[in-house]
């Protein structure tokens, strides 16, 4: 049996409009995420690689194929992603990330913009990010491709919060070359209630 | 001496059912014409505001300070090229010089064209695939986002854009299709020839 699995959706195609249209997320969770599974299948079996975590593979993905940085990228990019949109749950982060995010941004709207630019400034495709970092503060940038901030190969470092596609394949159906319009839109459905759990998680 | 947006060498349906109008509307209006307005901006007032594209695009590639200029400069030059590797009904098999140099260097043209497709399939991200003219050899190169042959003294003679925006509105997640069918319906190989001189 292989050891990845493209995660249960928990919530409908349409779930997410108007911000995400439904035919976006149906090929961009069956197509894109689930050829990043298949391939990080088939670049693991019969490795030792079988055996680790998806994130212990990532903190040493520099060992490996590249085909494992890729598809392990692309698995675990994508399955926070879905975690971290809901419809019902937008609103306010909750209590004490919130007292941490004003700590460290200001307020949640500086987060919100610092987190956008580093959405904009990404060129290409990528990812940006908000991280827990090693020395345990908030922390917002951006990494290429399905690189995330758990590799050793990344340049930003940290422990993943938030996260968002910013491949043309996340919006282009619906945006086309509006990305701007796509990030500002994402505010709409982050579950924050979520991002808070990540974050009292990383602290632990 | 400012750097201006080329017009499409055919109307917006001319590669129609392979590239949508709406494709290249987007393309060639918004993207390509985005990376113009960029370049503008960020050359005005400096020592590259009376330069042409291609002085831009050697003198800012590799510089950490510069990188914005590179990208926006070598997207302009890139989508240009892209633009006139193209046309209606093209595609298949070339004539000319080119068809000799494919078959002496790659052994025949559909060793070829695997080797573009394949090029094409595994650049990770967005970027370009190119048929390129190096140390005398036809050679196959993929490059990542915007960067370009031209920067690295190597003579491009084809390419295809594989960002995702080249082909989502009609292909989405398919871009093995869409190099396919750009192989076998709209390469310009009268462009590549003269290329070749
Ligand atoms: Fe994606
Ligand atoms: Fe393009």
């Amino acid at each position: 049996m292989a050891k990845y699995e493209l995660p249960k959706l928990h919530y409908s195609y349409n779930a997410l409009e108007p911000n995400i249209d439904a035919q976006t997320m149906e090929i961009h969770y069956t197509k894109h995420h689930g050829t990043y599974v298949t391939n990080l299948n088939k670049a693991i079996e019969g490795t030792n690689l079988e055996k680790l975590s998806l994130e212990e593979t990532l903190r040493s993905v520099s060992q490996y194929p590249v085909a494992v940085r890729n598809n392990g990228g692309g698995h675990y990019n994508h399955s926070l992603f879905w975690e971290v949109m809901n419809p019902k749950e937008k609103g306010n982060p909750p209590g004490s990330f919130s007292d941490a995010l004003n700590n460290t941004f200001g307020s949640l709207d500086d987060l919100i913009k610092k987190f956008s630019e580093a959405a904009m400034g990404r060129f290409g495709s990528g990812w940006a990010w908000l991280v827990l970092d090693n020395n345990g503060k908030l922390s917002i940038g951006s990494t290429p491709n399905q690189d995330n901030p758990l590799m050793d190969v990344s340049e930003f470092k940290g422990t993943p919060l938030l996260g968002l596609d910013v491949w043309e394949h996340a919006y282009y159906l619906k945006y086309q070359n509006r990305r701007a319009e796509y990030v500002a839109n994402f505010w709409n459905v982050v579950n924050w209630n979520e991002v808070a759990k990540r974050y009292a998680n990383a602290r632990k | 001496m400012a750097i201006t947006l080329p017009e499409l060498p055919y109307s917006k349906d001319a590669l129609e059912p392979h590239i949508s109008a709406k494709t290249l509307e987007f393309h060639h209006d918004k993207h390509h014409n985005a990376y113009v307005v960029n370049t503008n901006k960020l050359i005005e007032g400096t020592e590259l505001a009376n330069a042409d594209l291609a002085e831009i695009i050697k003198a800012t590639v590799g510089k950490s300070d510069k990188v914005g200029i590179f990208n926006n400069a070598a997207q302009v030059w890139n989508h240009t090229f892209y633009w006139n590797c193209m046309k209606k009904n093209g595609g298949g098999k070339p004539t000319g010089q080119i068809a000799e140099r494919i078959i002496k260097d790659f052994g025949s043209y559909e060793k070829f064209v695997e080797e573009f497709k394949n090029a094409g399939a595994t650049q990770f991200g967005s970027g370009w695939a190119w048929l390129v003219l190096q140390d005398g050899k036809l050679q196959i190169m993929k490059t990542s986002n915007a960067d370009t042959p031209i920067a690295h003294g190597v003579v491009p003679l084809l390419t295809v854009d594989v960002w995702e925006h080249a082909y989502y509105l009609d292909y989405q997640n398919r871009r093995p299709d869409y190099l396919s069918i750009f192989v076998d319906n709209l390469v310009n190989w009268d462009f590549v020839n003269s290329c070749l001189k």
